[in-house]
């Protein structure tokens, strides 16, 4: 569901695709409830090993992020430190992953692509940017570390399940009619860019 | 101060530094973001900025890193020939980074190549790096420590030109790589320029640039020139905080050079994230500290 709070718009897992209706590329949002850390060697286990994903991501958040954690006593751990990774590493595998898990938000670092925003258009999902280089927030904003699973993996592949309260800013990318931020901001970028370098290039001409 | 005394107190000191630099970014990037973040005015960036600056409170209030990625450690020393642990530098630097790592703690960021395993230690064969000048006829020596994340190493790139394609093909160069690898790598961005005779004397200066501090030009007056115009070009591209758009691209541009072959323009390109961590220090021959880079360290 979608809660609004000092006018933050917090999506409050689980998250249902009418929740995510009317959130739109560039829009700020927080999170709080069920999100659960997922990497690279997970997506693959799910999308070419057609193996169950321990953890119940369905209408849930994943995070591409490989955090440093700390264990506690019985079984338990606190979170140091978690930032995004590159979520363009996800990109081969995040149509299958979406389709087969039913994660409703997905949250990483820089954009995604076509993979994405299909499986986003068709089931009903987003992918937000966590702002990269503030693992220290992050970690804050992780209240417990509720499950761990697939800890074959070592610590930053491991699915950590977290319970995090207004865990953000995340700045959506790619919103669930597949409209897709950075793909559309990289047309203005490189327009822009050509003007530049014909710009400079008329006053950079040194070799006479 | 008999010899290991002296090694033992300069590797503490080094991993100290080395800690603190995690947890907390130089003046110089600080003073930039600043005046970044007052300049922008979007909702967006304004929350971004915002972010950033709780993130590195929160760091130096609950004493950790910053940044999930501590990066590969790379020094470049300038050492005298006459300071008393020449011959032990290199060996007391791998040994402060091991002990930094577990001190700050600092992520393990040292895969071996070819045998593909993580050391666990941070450390592996010639890493942290290390790359050497020596100052004849002194007894000091002078230490950039700088944490080389894989977000901003990725954009990192180096070529050879023909003399036709000028700075104008210098220009092309270091703009194409911002709006296809720079976007990605947490603008706003510190740019480092090369421009030598080949891709190794290029890339080298290229990642020295980044040590240089923010606002300060190169010596030659058609260099700062191009600094400039580099600056002001890449700010026009607007990339803004994480890429996402904004007034601002760059927290600046160094140029550094060299002679070149009648034939060749040696270019390369490496840039520092916004979370810049390039620290300074200074050694006498009595090991007394002198830190350029970071007001208010007690080591």
């Amino acid at each position: 569901m979608v809660e609004i709070k000092d006018g933050k718009k917090i999506l409050v897992t689980p998250v249902s695709k009418e929740d995510l209706a009317d959130i739109s590329i560039g829009d700020i949002v927080y999170l709080s409830g069920s999100l659960t850390t997922c990497r690279d060697v997970a997506h693959r286990r799910v999308v070419e090993e057609g193996r169950q994903i321990p953890v119940d991501v369905r209408d849930n958040a994943i995070f591409h992020a490989g955090p440093i954690i700390r264990p506690l006593d019985d079984d338990k751990y606190e979170m140091v430190s978690v930032g995004p990774t590159t979520s363009m590493r996800m990109e081969k595998f995040e149509y299958e992953f979406v389709k087969e898990t039913g994660v409703r938000v997905i949250v990483g670092k820089g954009g995604m692509k076509e993979n994405t925003e299909r499986a986003c258009k068709e089931f009903g999902a987003i992918h937000c940017v966590f702002p990269a280089g503030n693992a220290v927030v992050a970690a804050t904003e992780v209240e417990e570390i509720v499950d761990a699973k697939w800890k074959d993996l070592g610590m930053p592949e491991t699915l950590w399940n977290c319970r995090v309260k207004e865990f953000g800013p995340l700045i959506v990318s790619i919103d669930s009619s597949g409209r897709n931020y950075f793909e559309e901001k990289k047309v203005e970028y490189n327009k822009k860019k050509d003007e530049q370098v014909e710009l400079i290039s008329k006053q950079v001409g040194f070799i006479k | 101060m008999a010899n290991e005394v002296q090694v033992e107190k300069m590797t503490d000191l080094m991993a100290k530094f080395i800690a603190h630099t995690a947890k907390k970014l130089p003046d110089d990037v600080i003073a930039k973001l600043q005046e970044l973040r007052d300049k922008e005015d979007s909702p967006m960036t304004k929350v971004i900025y915002d972010t950033m600056f709780r993130n590195q409170e929160l760091a130096v209030q609950l004493n950790r890193p910053s940044c999930q990625d501590t990066g590969v450690l790379q020094f470049w020393v300038k050492c005298g020939t006459g300071f008393p642990l020449i011959n032990e530098l290199e060996a007391l630097l791998k040994e402060s980074v091991v002990k930094a790592t577990f001190e700050a703690p600092l992520r393990h960021n040292s895969v071996e190549t070819f045998d593909e395993y993580n050391t666990g230690k941070n450390v592996g064969k010639g890493t942290p790096t290390v790359w050497w000048d020596i100052v004849p006829n002194s007894d000091e020596c002078e230490i950039y420590t700088y944490m080389a994340g894989g977000g901003c190493t990725l954009p990192g790139n180096a070529t050879v030109l023909m003399p036709g394609e000028g700075y104008e093909g210098v220009t092309k160069f270091v703009l194409d790589r911002m709006t296809t690898y720079g976007l990605n790598a947490c603008p706003p961005l510190l740019v480092g320029v090369g421009v030598a005779t080949s891709v190794e004397t290029a890339a080298l200066l290229s990642k020295k640039a980044l040590m240089r501090p923010i606002g300060s030009h190169n010596d030659n007056e058609k260099a700062a020139k191009m600094e400039k115009l580099l600056e002001d070009g890449i700010n026009a591209i607007g990339l803004g905080p994480q890429g996402m758009g904004g007034k601002y691209s760059v927290m600046g541009v160094n140029i550094e050079n060299t002679a070149r072959h009648p034939s060749a323009i040696g270019v390369a390109v490496n840039v520092g994230c916004w979370s810049h961590r390039r620290g300074h220090i200074i050694f006498d021959k009595y090991l007394n500290v002198t830190i350029t880079s970071h007001s208010g360290v007690e080591l």
